[in-house]
């Protein structure tokens, strides 16, 4: 969370809403622990991340998504081998991202 | 808009300690257990607990309210992360209601002792960690603002001075490394972080140094088992040479200390899960972020 900090200070000052990302729960294998945190403005701009890289474009999706419709949701990655272009995390692992308006 | 975060956010430039409960998770019929009318929290529902003062925000009822806020206490204490589950009245072994307990821990600290070249590279080695980072040497003329500029904090002071006046908010996640080269910096500065409860506590010095030194400390009322906490000489052994290859050196393996690693091999040579907890530790967010 600390390290997304500035960025969100400076999106709010220019008055981009934002949404909050943040890991809250990882089973087996993941790159990031519980509590990592990415930031997306209303433009999709991004600080921070939920893992090493693999899931990132769907949370911006998820992100975008959460701020027309104002609502919070709890988005579960996985191993994505059933479908082919499904995101998913190559280690094996599942994150839990829990993606809300940072409005609060 | 954004009062609870305007808090936390406050919070953590201050480096105080926090913790914030939000609810991700509400099943609609988890075994029948349908919810009393008006108990069912909101989605991203929170509340944040600072240390020492009340809690603010509600997650919609007074009894689950009752039950998160302890368990935010715990997490302030521990801090550890972690998801739980609750009744809709805060039961604790419900599982309609599932909360995001999350500690904020202050950045660990490192203390180094000793402005020399070696200190210059650890203290940007350890703020790219995220270490809050004091240099202290009693002389003026080395331990200067000027030679450290990335240091969160320069210290004109003798160890010892310096840890009974600070070392009592050291802790398990923090460290001591000393580089002083000095004997009699070294030994105040070394039995000075010996009694106080910080995690890690390394030494700078070639391995007859060492022994040296271990006889001074034995002279000064050390113990073995005290002894014993000491990692000297400093570092793990990958062939550093240069001051920022030693400041890795020493990094890493106070990040092995940390996480509870007896030996350190490459990854490709060992087995098991990578991310595998220190025993009988709790996994939490080691470093706050």
């Amino acid at each position: 969370m600390r390290g997304v900090l500035a960025d969100i200070d400076r999106w709010q000052q220019s008055g981009h809403r934002v949404a909050l990302a943040r890991v809250v729960g990882v089973i087996g294998s993941g790159p990031r622990e519980a509590g990592a945190t990415m930031a997306v403005n209303d433009e999709g701009e991004v600080a921070g991340s939920v893992s090493g890289g693999c899931v990132e474009g769907a949370v911006v999706a998820e992100a975008l998504e959460v701020l027309t419709e104002s609502r919070p949701r709890l988005c579960t990655f996985g191993y994505s081998d059933e479908e082919a272009f499904a995101v998913g995390l190559t280690c094996g692992g599942t994150i839990k991202v829990f993606v809300e308006p940072l409005d609060w | 808009m954004s009062e609870l975060f305007a808090v936390l956010r406050d919070c953590l430039r201050a480096d105080e300690p926090v913790a914030l409960a939000t609810v991700i998770e509400v099943s609609g019929d988890a075994g029948g257990d349908a919810a009393p009318p008006g108990a069912v929290p909101s989605l991203g529902a929170k509340v944040l607990l600072r240390h020492g003062q009340g809690a603010l925000g509600t997650l919609g009822g007074p009894e689950l309210d009752r039950a998160v806020i302890d368990d935010l206490r715990d997490a302030l204490e521990s801090g550890v992360t972690a998801d739980r589950h609750y009744g809709w009245q805060g039961q604790a072994r419900g599982t309609s209601v599932t909360v995001f307990i999350e500690a904020f821990n202050p950045p660990p600290r490192m203390v180094i002792f000793g402005a020399v070249d070696f200190t210059k590279a650890l203290v940007r080695v350890a703020k790219v960690l995220g270490y809050r980072v004091t240099v202290c040497d009693a002389r003026p003329v080395f331990a200067t603002r000027a030679r450290f500029p990335d240091a969160d904090e320069v210290v004109v002071d003798w160890p010892d001075r310096y840890l009974a006046r600070a070392g009592a908010r050291l802790g398990p996640g923090d460290a001591v490394c000393v580089l002083t080269h000095d004997a009699k910096f070294d030994v105040p500065a070394i039995v000075g972080a010996l009694a106080t409860q910080v995690g890690y506590i390394g030494a700078m010095g070639s391995r007859r140094t060492k022994e040296d030194r271990a006889q001074r400390l034995r002279e000064a009322g050390v113990s073995e088992g005290e002894l014993a906490r000491l990692m000297a000489p400093i570092g793990l052994d990958i062939g550093a040479r240069t001051p920022e290859q030693t400041a890795v050196a020493i990094c890493a393996e106070i990040i092995a200390v940390r996480s509870g690693r007896a030996t350190v091999l490459p990854l490709r040579d060992a087995s098991g899960p990578i991310h595998r907890a220190p025993s009988g530790r709790p996994v939490g967010v080691p470093f706050g972020l």
